[in-house]
Order: structure tokens, then sequence, then C-alpha cells
């Protein structure tokens, strides 16, 4: 059993499962809240990396840190990306609010549709390569390259990020807000609570942490592309179906459960069929426990 | 109209987007140093700027009533009256379906050859829109994959001359059934499903099977796809290649009128009934006797067995095909022209298929910018008339008992 | 009145389960034909439940279903799909109104008429003779019942634009379309005021000698229910506290409890 393997796919897989968690939130929290699937979402993410992409150009001529870049391009990506989802919400999904589920869908792909193709004009239809790669972090090299500093990165943020999401959601009133409109809006409305800014917060929130995941995976891969929103956007939601769609720990679960099965696949069995996996599994789990893993089936009322 | 506060509200808009769009628009490092484009921002704002002056003096005159009964439910009303004429009085249908049949007939004679096969793929578009429209717009079942039925017509043809030397007219049947099972192969699994779970489903449907096309190159020939297909003889003869491309046009123009005419009929029966009854209530049909997994499973084969028919003839027309041609895009394009169209309503989904296919040939010029007009032309029509162009023709029936109080 | 007569529906210790809930505890019940029985009870009781068992849409947990029209025998209906249940014989309405909204008002009661017709797909492409037949005998059927319930000058309209009493009515009609023996009503007088709750029951009354049904109705308004039923069974927490003739009811007092609650000496 070569230890040395296993454990790089096994790394491999956390850090691609912590992106998809971070997309993964987005998608189950606004599904939570207004029972819409975002197809939009995806592209938020992929304007992170791009956001990120050009402020790293413009700044890593100016001879600042490469930390300091990535910090400060990842702010500034959350930052146009919170924009960019609050204005989508504004515009494609709040009017649709209250009619049938095949309208606000319409509208989510055709949201979708225009993102890709206006970075695609704006910027250009081509890869374009990330110009600063992730600081290396020495105390790693003692593990002998099982872990990338890049991994471990974008393990540690995600973690960390995940654990500030859960932090408030649990305790803030915010996020008890959040929670109380997701279950029933009426009844939180009644109570006194805001639903229109609520539901823009979880656009916000949900876009924020995409922008975060766009930034991160465009250091990690070294290249942005206008196309990289469909499919881990795809991925994504078949992580937080798997997971359980409404759920916010089972968006991180799902995450991390389809990263370690993608790279496990990879890893030991054919390459090819990596993204064949996702799909797969996602159209399993929908016929045989639509619920999720962490989810709870909804019976409906005659 | 032009208030202070309105146009400060408006300006407001347009400043928050010029900042939206700046890093994207504004900017970009194609070569080693970032240029500037700050002509590009201050279009868009112009844009949002005027975009937005009219539609808070929209909302202002119409305040306090809902979206429904703005001016753009006067036209839309007014065009309602319009197509539920066209659709309803036999007279005026007549006449246009007259019209349109001769110029459709005596097109190729006047246009070159690339508009021909333009004209074919737009009426393949026709067939396939109908097609989903049975299922997305009768039936109610949301289907995000369409284009793998599609895919499978076309590759069942291309496969089949390749490895067994089938010819065109052998291969059609063929295809039609083996697309039906692939529908019901999908359907199967879905029936419990409703709303979004079955819109995904299908999506994934839709990608698992163009993966497959991909990767499975040995067989379907990847990437590359497959080259040389046949064009279909006629009795025997072979076509030159200017001649073949009149004879699909002229074969594609037909299976589009025997396509309106079988789902008219479907919508118009028993069968139709019963799908509009399993999209309007599943439970409640069921009560009242529908057996819902026959339904559902009838739905999905009737959908499914045109994008297979209108595979075949893809691939004929083409002579080439290869998965690129079967994406999500394309199944979003034909889920788009049913619900542009109008749900259920053929005249509008096939006006609608037609619209879609050829304005962006006429519109050469902006071609560039058709994905993103297309995008936001879904967000728009959503926003201000979901229920797309032209509404579903009337049922045609009367009672027996009123014939007879009128003639008596 | 019909005592020696078998019932058309026989319920046995019917139970049902969700999860930890029992919502049917025991219920025992019987239906003869051309009977209407009335089901009470207070809010959650269970009543919808239990038409939901009999109907199909839940799988009893326990106990039986046995139902059969006058003159055969009966079959038992657990575990068959609502569907069939429908095409036995058994139609209902839904508590919370169920109708095909944007479908016209003819087309909706149209819909009952499915299972008692056959064309398929195929009929629909070629249009024979004895297709073209059976749509026509459809749409004149539907015609019928809409005139039995008093809506023929609306077969044209949307369902959804008809008033509340109407929509209420038109669920009946689509019912009957279905050629029931025994037909469920789910709280039919809902939202009506007097002056249609009197015609609802002069309704209620004609169709049963009209079309020979036996009625099972679940309903609130107590003097509906007291002057339309034969008998009444009433019911509380899942379980059947009561049965007998509404003079019966009226007096029992462990139904006065369940509606009234602990009364202070009255």
């Amino acid at each position: 059993m070569d230890w040395q393997y296993f454990l790089e796919i096994l790394f491999s897989g956390l850090t691609r499962g912590s992106i998809y968690a971070l997309i993964a939130l987005g998608y189950t929290m606004v599904y939570g809240i207004i029972e819409l699937i975002n197809f939009a979402h995806g592209e938020i993410y992929m304007l992170g990396a791009f956001t990120a992409f050009i402020v790293a150009g413009i700044l890593g001529s100016m001879g600042f840190s490469a930390s300091a870049i990535l910090v400060i391009a990842a702010f500034v990506a959350i930052i146009w990306c919170v924009a960019y989802g609050y204005t989508m919400e504004k515009i494609a999904y709040k009017p649709l609010r209250g009619q049938s589920r095949l309208a606000p869908l319409i509208s989510a792909i055709g949201m979708s549709i225009f993102l890709q193709n206006y970075v695609q004009l704006a910027q250009t239809a081509e890869f374009l390569r990330f110009p600063i790669r992730m600081p290396r972090v020495e105390f790693l090299d003692v593990l002998g390259g099982i872990l990338r500093s890049s991994d471990f990165v974008i393990l540690v943020t995600s973690a960390f990020i995940m654990v500030c999401l859960s932090v408030f959601i649990r305790y803030t009133k915010l996020g008890k807000a959040m929670r109380a409109t997701a279950q029933n809006r009426k009844m939180a409305m009644l109570l006194g609570i805001d639903a229109d800014k609520i539901i823009s917060l979880t656009f916000i929130v949900g876009s924020g942490l995409a922008a975060l995941g766009g930034t991160l995976i465009a250091t990690h891969t070294m290249q942005v592309g206008f196309g990289i929103g469909f499919i881990a956007g795809m991925k994504a939601f078949t992580a937080a179906v798997l997971g359980g769609i409404g759920s916010i720990p089972g968006a991180m679960l799902g995450g991390l459960v389809l990263g370690l099965a993608e790279s496990f696949t990879t890893g030991y069995f054919a390459g090819d069929y990596e993204d064949v996996l996702a799909f797969v599994l996602l159209v399993l789990i929908l016929i045989f426990r639509p619920s999720g893993i962490l989810g709870k089936a909804k019976v409906q009322k005659v | 109209m032009f208030t202070p506060k309105r146009l400060i509200r408006s300006a407001l808009i347009s400043i928050w987007f010029m900042i939206l769009v700046f890093p994207i628009v504004g900017i970009r490092i194609i070569k080693r140093a970032p240029e500037f484009f700050y002509d590009r921002v201050l279009v868009i704002g112009a844009i949002t700027f005027v975009l937005a002056v009219l539609w808070s003096w929209y909302f202002e005159v119409y305040k306090d009533r809902d979206l429904s009964k703005g001016i753009s439910s006067q036209v839309s009303r007014k065009f309602s009256a319009l197509s539920e004429k066209i659709t309803n009085d036999k007279n005026t249908a007549l006449k246009l379906i007259l019209v349109l049949f001769i110029v459709f007939m005596i097109l190729p004679v006047f246009t070159s050859m690339y508009q021909t096969t333009v004209y074919s793929l737009a009426f393949l578009y026709v067939m396939l829109a109908l097609g989903l429209n049975i299922v997305v717009g009768i039936a109610g079942q949301l289907v995000l994959g369409y284009a793998a039925f599609y895919a499978v017509g076309a590759y069942t043809y291309a496969l089949l001359n390749q490895y067994l030397g089938l010819g065109f007219w052998t291969c059609l049947p063929i295809a039609g059934f083996i697309t039906v099972i692939a529908g019901l192969l999908l359907a199967f699994p879905v029936l419990r499903l409703r709303g979004d779970y079955l819109a995904i489903v299908t999506l994934g449907f839709g990608e698992i099977v163009r993966l497959l096309l991909i990767n499975w190159a040995n067989f379907t020939g990847g990437n590359r796809g497959i080259a040389n297909i046949p064009r279909p003889g006629l009795f025997g003869l072979e076509l030159s290649p200017e001649a073949s491309t009149i004879y699909i046009y002229y074969l594609c123009l037909f299976a589009a009128i025997i396509t309106i005419i079988i789902v008219a009929r479907l919508i118009n029966s028993r069968v139709g009934l019963a799908l509009q009854a399993l999209r309007e209530d599943e439970i409640a049909s069921e009560a009242m006797g529908i057996d819902l997994r026959k339904i559902k499973l009838s739905a999905f084969a009737l959908g499914s067995c045109w994008a297979g028919f209108a595979g075949v003839l893809f691939a004929a027309r083409n002579s080439y095909i290869n998965p690129t041609s079967f994406t999500f895009m394309d199944s979003a394009m034909i889920l788009s022209m049913v619900v542009l169209g109008g749900m259920g309503s053929i005249v509008g989904v096939a006006l609608a298929a037609l619209v879609l296919t050829l304005l962006p040939e006429y519109l050469r010029a902006f071609s560039e910018y058709r994905m993103l007009i297309f995008g936001l032309l879904m967000v728009t029509m959503m926003v201000f008339r979901p229920q797309g162009i032209i509404p579903p023709a009337k049922r045609k029936y009367y009672p027996t008992a009123l014939q007879n109080e009128e003639n008596s | 009145m019909h005592t020696d007569q078998k019932p058309i529906l026989e319920v046995k210790s019917l139970s049902k389960n969700f999860g930890g809930l029992r919502a049917l505890n025991d219920v025992d019940m019987h239906i003869l034909p051309k009977e209407i029985v009335a089901l009470i009870g207070p809010n959650g009781a269970g009543k919808t439940t239990f038409f939901n068992c009999v109907t199909g849409i839940y799988v009893p947990t326990e106990g039986e279903v046995w139902a059969g029209r006058e003159g055969h025998e009966n079959k038992k209906l657990n575990g068959i799909v609502p569907h069939e249940i429908t095409k036995y014989g058994l139609a209902r309405t839904f508590q919370n109104i169920r109708l095909f909204s944007s479908m016209t008002v003819l087309e909706n009661v149209m819909v009952g008429r499915h299972t008692r017709t056959k064309a398929g797909i195929v009929n629909a492409i070629f249009r024979g003779g004895a297709f073209k037949k059976e749509e026509q005998d459809t749409v004149d059927r539907g015609y019928e019942l809409l005139k039995e319930v008093g809506l023929e000058k609306h077969w044209k309209d949307e369902a959804c634009n008809l008033p509340y009493g109407a929509q209420r009515r038109l669920e009946i009609a689509r019912a009957l379309a279905t050629e029931p023996f025994l037909l469920f009503l789910d709280e039919p007088a809902a939202g009506m005021n007097p002056q249609e709750t009197v015609e609802l029951k002069e309704l209620v009354l004609r169709i049963r000698e009209k079309f020979n049904l036996s009625i099972l109705l679940i309903e609130h308004d107590m003097g509906m229910v007291m002057s339309l039923s034969d008998r009444i069974y009433v019911m509380e927490y899942g379980s059947r506290i009561a049965a007998g003739t509404p003079d019966e009811i009226r007096h029992n007092p462990q139904v006065i409890r369940a509606y009234l609650g602990e009364s202070e000496d009255a």
C-alpha cells in the first residue's frame, strides 16, 4: 500500500471538496430560502476567479508580496461578487417570487448564459494564466510533498470560513432570522423579520463564499476561463444535493464527499470518467434518496 | 417623466452598475500590462441610466398594480387577441397556413444553398421544440437534458451506418425506436420526482449522455465525431450535393408539418387532456382515475421520439456529427423556445423555434452578442411575460345539447 | 331503512402511523347502499387521513378496507393505487379545492371521464369514427353533469375564475364523471353562505337518487350534517368515539365534550 500516494489523493480530494463545499453552500442556502436552484451561482464563482485575476494582474506589477496580493484579490473578488449576487437577485429573481417553479428557473438559466457570455465578450474566450502562485508554506516541506502549499491554504481557509459560517448561522440574530425565513417565510415576516433583506443577505453570503472559492481555485490551478462556472457549478450542486439540499452542514459534507470520491476515482481507477462520476452520483441520489445524506424526506400534504 | 428624484435615483443605479462592471468590462490583462477601457464602462453607465429611468417611470405610472397591468400587458393583450384570432378562427388560420406553406415550398428556388440549409435546421428545431413542448408545455414535466435524445437519434443513424452500413430510411424508424427506449429509460426512475428534482435529473442524464459520447471514443469517435454520414437517396438514386441539400430541405419541412399535425391531434384528445391534467395537479389527476405512471411514460416516449427523428435528419443534413452539437446550451435553447413561445401552444412554440434559429442568421452583425442577448431575453421574458408570446389554442369541442338548442 | 343489505364499504380496525404519530387508531366503519354518512370531529381528528387511506393515497398500517358495488362482492382495497380505486368506483373531492385551474369548467369534468373511456395515442393520431364518437360522448356527458350541478352556463370559463361555491360544485361534477358508487365529499360546504349550503344539500340528495350513490362526507357545518345524514361517525385524536343516527349523536356526552371541552355543568 503506497501511503504517500494515498495521502496525496486524500488531500487532493479534500481540497477539491472544500472548493465544492464553498460553492455548494450558496446553492443550498438559496434553495433553502426561496426554493430556487440558482443556475447562475456557478457564474458568481467564475466572476470571483476573474476579478481576482484582474486584481492580481494590476497589483502584480506593483511589487506587493504574493500573500498580500492574494489577500487583497480575495477581498476585492468577494466584495464585487457580493454586489453581483445582490443585483442578480433584485433583477432576475425577486420579481418572480411566488410564481411557478419554472419561471425563476428559466430566468436563472438565462442569467447564467448572460453572465458567461458577458465575461467572454468583455474579456476573452481563451483561458488566461493566473499570475500569482500561492506562497509556499515552509513547514509543509517536512511532509515531503504530500500536502502542497496551495492545498494547505485552501483547506485552512475553507475550514475557517465554514466554522465562521456555522457560528453565524447558529448563534447570531441574523443567522437565526435566516433559518426562520427558510423554514416558514410568512411566519418569519409576522414576527417582524424583513424577508426581503434576509433573502438578499442569503444571496450575499452565498456569493461571497463562491467568490472566495473562485479566488482560491484560480490560484490553485493558475488558470481562469469564462466556462469554469458551469462544470464547477453542476458539481457543487451535486454536492449540495448529496448532502441534503437546504442543509448547510449537508453542503459542507456533500462537498467533501464528492471531492474525495472524484479524487479516489481518478487516482485509483480511470481518469477519463471523472466528470461523469459527478453526474451519475447526482442522478442516483435524486432517484434513490432525494433528501440527501443529512436532509429530511418531505411529506406532501394532500 | 424626468423628475429630479427619478433622475438622481437612476444616476445612482447607473453608477452602481458602472462600478459593478468595472473590473470585468473596464480592465483587460491579456498581455503583461493591464489595459483600461473607460469608454466601455461609460457606455454601460449610459444604457443603465436610460433603462433605470424608463423602469422607474413604468412602475410609477402603474404603481400599486402588479406587473401584469402595465403597458407590456396591454401590448401583450392585444397580441393575445390577435394570436387567438389566428389560432381559433378557422379562416384566418387556414389562410395564414396556406401562405406560409407556399412560401416555404418555393423557398429553395429563391435562396442560396446556404440559406436552404439554415431553414432546414430551423424546421428541425420546430420538430424538437414541439416534441419538448409535449413533455414540458403540456404535461408539465420539466426536462433540461432534451438534447440527449437528439444526440441518441443522430448517433444511432451515424453508428448504424458506420458499423452496419444501414441507410437513411432504414435507420429512421430504428432511431425513433431506440430514442423512445432512451426516453423510457430516463422516465422510469424519475416517475416519482417533481419540479426541480426532475429537471436536475434530466440535466444530469443529458450530461451523462454527452460525456459518454466523448469518453467512449473507441465506439463513438469521441470528440472527433463521425463523418461521411450519407444523405438519403431518392428512390435509390444518388443525388448531387445541391440536389440533396434541397431534398433534405423538403424532408425537414415535411417532417415539421407532420409533427405539427400529429402534436395538434394528440393535444386535442383524451391523451392530451390527461397530460394537461397531469400538469395542473398530479394528485387530483390520480384521484380522477389517471394512471400517473402510464401517462408520464407516454409523455416522455412521445417527447423523445421527435427528437430521435430530428436527430437522424440532422445527421443526414450535416453529414458529420460530434458531441459539441448536443450540449446543455442546446437543451436550454430548445427549452427557451418552448417557454418563450408559450407553453402548450403549437403556434407559439413553432414560431419561437423559427425566430430563434433564423434571427441570428439575419442579424449577423450582432452574432457576437447573440448568446448574450439570448440570456437577457430569457430573463426579460420571464419577468414581463412568463406565459410566453402566444397562449395555447382553445380546445375545439361543442356539446351536442347546445348545438341542438341553436338549431331548434 | 336499508339494514339487511351488504355494505358497499366496510372498514375494519383501520390504523395509520406516520413515524411516531398514530393518526388513525382502530377505526371501524360501514356504509350501506344509498346511505349518506357523515364523518365529523374536531380538526386534526384524522378524518381526511381516513379518506386518504380508503382512497389509496396512504397505505393503511393495520386494518382492512373492503368495498364493492351493490350486487357485487366486496374487494379488499388495501394497497391499491388511487387511480385503480377510482376506476373501481370510489371518487372524491378535496378539502382544499384541487381543480385543474387553467382548464375550462367543461374540461375539468371531461378529465373525470378518463377512466371510463379508452382512446389511446394511436387513436388520437388517426382519428377513426369510434374515436370521434367517444370524444363527443365525453363532451356531452360532461355537459350533462354540469347541468346537474347548475354550472352549464359556465362551461367555457376557466375553472379558476369561478366563485368559490361554484368551484366546489365543479369538483363534485368532476367526481361524478367517474361513475362512482361511493362518493367522498371532503368539507363540501366550507366557505359557503347559508343559501349555497341549502342548494348543496339539495344537490347531494338529488345525486344520491339519480346516480344511486352512497355518500361519505366530512363536514363541520352541523346544521347540514344533522339534516342530511342517515348516520354519523365521530372521530377524535384518530379514534372513533361515537356512531349512530343524528339524534343519538346530538345527545352523546362524549361527542359534546370532544367539541366543547369539559363542560362546567351545562
